[in-house]
């Protein structure tokens, strides 16, 4: 999700409170036998001295459960190896993102708005331990100390493990306000623990949506329609009834339901079926159509949502007025579990298993369709084969679709099974977008005027969200083009808000994905035809107060050894610097000329998320949203044909990034005492225009309509 | 009708289709769902799994024409008894969402079990097939090294 920051008020208030003032949900109450101490919503301790952290946040590739466990164990001074985590279920009332007001994992939030409750959660949970061990040892409670998960009173020899205390803990009162320790006293952040599941991702043995099955469950395929908003005239189902292995056809709202004992036979019968579309509602333009009016709508700009000093003026007295349009296209998340989700609906109730990103929403879809108060409805979040915000619906589209497949056919268990071709050509896509801009110099090369015209379509508009657009401007439309960490006198950058019928979606740093392609290779072509260095040039126009973006771009440009664009053998270096979900990042990447093509040999990374809890999650957070943002910038394209028909279903026609197109990756991370910040989208933002600016020191011209190579 | 595999050392037999893909039949019929489906069009590798010992994609082979023994990443190593590439791949932490990482491990093994010590354009020609859409491309390649190693070393 986009930098969304709705509820501030609520996190600062829920901060000081702390969840050891909520009660405990049944479903925790129920497991806190007379051995296993619950202290708190997300902690529970085992006779067996393990030691469950309930994480609030979906794990799908990023790292909340080892990172969220680590404040939990560095609190506790619990044992690496004791630790374990688990998905949280969902429940507002306890696992609110503290930053959204309600339940969903995005916007790189996990990390920083978990930061305090759940150290505080940790230090809690070790006072009632040490309280139990001085009312079982009789002993003050301040002369105890907890390493590596054993409680020890040297004065009396006693010592004693987690799980030797569990029941005596029971009895403990949580302190109202926990001690949390001074950054000196981290034993465990900072460390490079191993990842709590990455074992079971490489056993075989890690439960994915996909990988649930339930007694008597069918599998469901649903035939969708080929055109955005189109929906089915009429169906003949006697094919796909003839397929072995179906059971069941049934209409429901997005398209024509085929139920099958397995997998395959609900493909095969899906394919089977014979419908007719009713395109009266559809897009039928193309992606070209479209583009074009977005193109004009830019140049003829829209709501103005940011504006320093006077442009017109500036450009009518610059001694030389650069122009620019950039075109990027629709992109598919693309992530390699196919969208999946899995239901037991009975008559009092359901259980939903699903990578679901925004648990709350999910929960309230699902027992409206069905009929059902969101209690009633368990939501079991699964490791998750990748999202990329593809999960974060504020429309809760496609478990809204189980659930209306399970409601048409009653009660039992369902497991919805889209296809690769169903998830590519199913829409919420990164929105198509068109930068016009316009920059002005002086005579001595200075930048004195700045135009950034947006022309994109609102990912929060028409949804549950749209609350959050702010005198007609979609943050997330924008997010990157506005608050630049530059000094540009005299600045406007605008938004015209243009509609289709085609869906989108948040998609890895959301606006930014454009905003930092269009602002740093259009800020580095200024820098160029004034004469000035790419480094030294961003640096002299940092403002004051943008020490972050400017220690990242200092160590980026030593790391890297700096010294100018040209790199000798062919080789041209680019660099781009820029900010996303607080964390700081700057790139420098080494490319060549490939036929015709970039071939990025190099990237050196200097990153800046405060604290750094695991650096090794970090280093492969940067990397994996450097081939993330490279797979776009190469080659990544979602296009409508005439007609509005999507053109590539599949990964041979939509093609991402492989193991010989991955780059060589250096990270360097600052050193820091500021709250962690996000990782999992911040890295994605810097590489395309790195790589861009590189390519036009290669060949003079910046790559202006992405991808780079297109079909 | 009746078909008997050999699936890591067991006989199974299933009655199912004859054109019903591997996967499908490891998946949703012998319940092995280590394999995974990314695409069903042996354009992304995640449903890699080892007949004979070589890296096929299982989404791609018919039941009816399966034809030698099968082995999974359930085959491949135990949780309590990995094999050396498994070991590696966790020495490496080179799992990030996971989904694919089942596949990638098994074509790395035929690799390894081909060309036991591979240089980096081998590794890339060999593991070209699999996509990893989280970017470990980096990791995958340091963690087939470092068994390739420790192979040589055993």
């Amino acid at each position: 999700m986009g930098e969304l920051k709705p509820t501030r008020r609520a996190f600062l208030a829920g901060s000081a409170g702390l969840v050891l003032a909520v009660s405990l949900p049944r479903r925790l109450r129920a497991q806190s036998n007379a051995q296993t101490f619950v202290p708190n919503a997300f902690i529970r301790v085992a006779p067996d001295n393990t030691v469950t952290v309930l994480v609030k946040h979906i794990e799908f590739g990023q790292g909340t459960w080892t990172g969220l466990t680590t404040m939990v164990a560095d609190e506790m001074d619990a044992d690496w190896t004791q630790m374990r985590a688990e998905h949280a279920p969902a429940d507002a009332s306890l696992y609110a993102n503290a930053l959204f007001g309600i339940q969903g994992t995005g916007g790189s939030t996990a990390t920083p708005s978990s930061w305090m409750p759940m150290r505080q959660a940790g230090a809690a949970a070790r006072a009632m331990l040490v309280d139990a061990a001085a009312r079982t040892w009789d002993v003050p409670a301040g002369e105890i100390t907890v390493s590596n998960g054993v409680v020890s009173h040297v004065g009396s020899g006693q010592s004693a493990s987690f799980g030797d205390l569990a029941t005596a803990a029971a009895d403990s009162t949580a302190p109202a306000e926990p001690t949390l320790k001074t950054s000196d006293q981290f034993t465990l952040i900072g460390k490079n623990v191993a990842r709590i599941e990455v074992p079971q991702k490489t056993n075989g043995t890690a439960q994915f949506t996909i990988d649930v099955f339930r007694d008597g469950m069918q599998t469901v395929a649903v035939a969708h329609p080929p055109k955005f908003g189109a929906t089915v005239g009429s169906f003949d189902a006697t094919a796909a009834l003839q397929v072995s292995g179906v059971n069941k056809v049934e209409q429901i709202p997005s398209g024509v339901a085929v139920y099958a004992d397995d997998t395959w036979a609900a493909f095969q019968g899906r394919d089977a079926l014979d419908i007719t579309w009713d395109d009266a509602n559809a897009e039928l333009r193309s992606t070209e159509q479209i583009m074009t009016t977005w193109a004009t709508a830019a140049r003829d700009g829209g709501l103005t949502a940011e504006e320093t000093g006077d442009l017109d003026a500036a450009m009518a007295d610059a001694a030389q007025v650069i122009e620019a349009e950039y075109r990027f296209p629709y992109l598919a998340h693309a992530s390699m579990e196919p969208l999946d989700a899995v239901i037991e609906v009975r008559e009092d109730g359901a259980e939903v298993w699903t990578g679901s990103q925004i648990p709350t929403t999910d929960q309230a879809t699902i027992a409206g369709i069905l009929g059902f108060e969101p209690p009633n409805v368990t939501i079991n979040t699964m490791l998750t084969g990748g999202s990329f915000g593809r999960r974060a619906q504020p429309d809760n589209q496609f478990v809204a679709e189980l659930a209306a497949a399970a409601k048409a056919s009653g009660p039992g268990n369902y497991k919805l099974q889209w296809s690769r071709e169903d998830d590519m050509t199913g829409g919420y896509y990164r929105p198509l977008t068109v930068h016009y801009m316009q920059g002005g110099l002086d005579a001595d090369g200075n930048i004195v005027g700045w135009r950034n015209n947006v022309a994109t379509q609102s990912i929060l508009k028409g949804s549950p969200f749209e609350a959050m657009i702010e005198g007609g401007i979609d943050a997330t439309s924008i997010e990157g083009s506005t608050r630049m960490p530059y000094v540009l006198p005299n600045s406007k950058v605008t938004l015209a808000t243009m509609d289709s019928r085609v869906p989108v979606l948040w998609w890895r740093s959301v606006g930014h994905t454009h905003t930092a392609y269009a602002t740093e290779t259009f800020l580095d072509e200024l820098l160029e035809k004034g004469g000035k260095d790419r480094v030294q040039g961003r640096l002299d126009i940092l403002s004051g107060d943008a020490g972050r973006d400017r220690a990242v771009l200092e160590r980026v440009a030593e790391i890297s050894g700096w010294q100018g664009v040209d790199a000798g053998n062919g080789i041209a270096r680019g660099v781009a610097l820029h900010e996303s979900f607080n964390s700081y990042v700057a790139m420098v990447a080494d490319v060549s000329d490939d036929g015709g093509q970039p071939r990025v040999h190099k990237v050196w990374v200097a990153v800046d998320c405060g604290i750094a809890i695991n650096p090794s999650i970090i280093e492969a957070q940067v990397a994996g949203a450097i081939g993330y943002g490279l797979s776009a910038a190469m080659f990544e394209e979602i296009t409508l044909l005439d007609g509005g028909m999507v053109d590539q279903a599949n990964y041979d026609l939509y093609r991402i990034l492989r193991n010989t197109e991955m780059p060589e990756i250096e990270v360097s991370i600052m050193d820091s005492s500021a709250d962690p910040t996000g990782i999992g989208e911040p890295g994605t933002p810097p590489i395309a225009p790195a790589v861009g600016n590189a390519w036009r020191a290669l060949t003079g011209e910046t790559p202006k309509r992405l991808p780079f190579v297109r079909a | 009708m009746a078909t008997t595999l050999t699936i890591n050392g067991q006989s199974h037999t299933v009655d199912l289709p004859e054109d019903v893909p591997l996967l499908w039949v490891l998946r949703d019929e012998v319940g092995l769902t280590g394999t995974k489906f990314g695409c069903g069009v042996a354009a992304c590798g995640a449903c890699t799994v080892h007949i004979d010992g070589e890296a096929v994609r299982s989404c791609q082979v018919a039941l009816a024409d399966v034809w030698g023994d099968v082995t999974t990443i359930e085959g491949l190593g135990t949780p309590d008894n990995l094999a050396v590439i498994q070991q590696a791949w966790i020495d490496n932490q080179v799992a990030q969402c996971g989904y694919c990482q089942s596949g990638q491990i098994m074509q790395a093994a035929d690799l390894l079990a081909n060309t036991p010590n591979p240089n980096d354009a081998e590794i890339d020609d060999a593991m070209q097939g699999n996509l990893c859409r989280c970017g470990t491309y980096p990791r995958i390649r340091a963690a087939i090294k470092d068994a390739a190693q420790k192979l040589q070393e055993a």
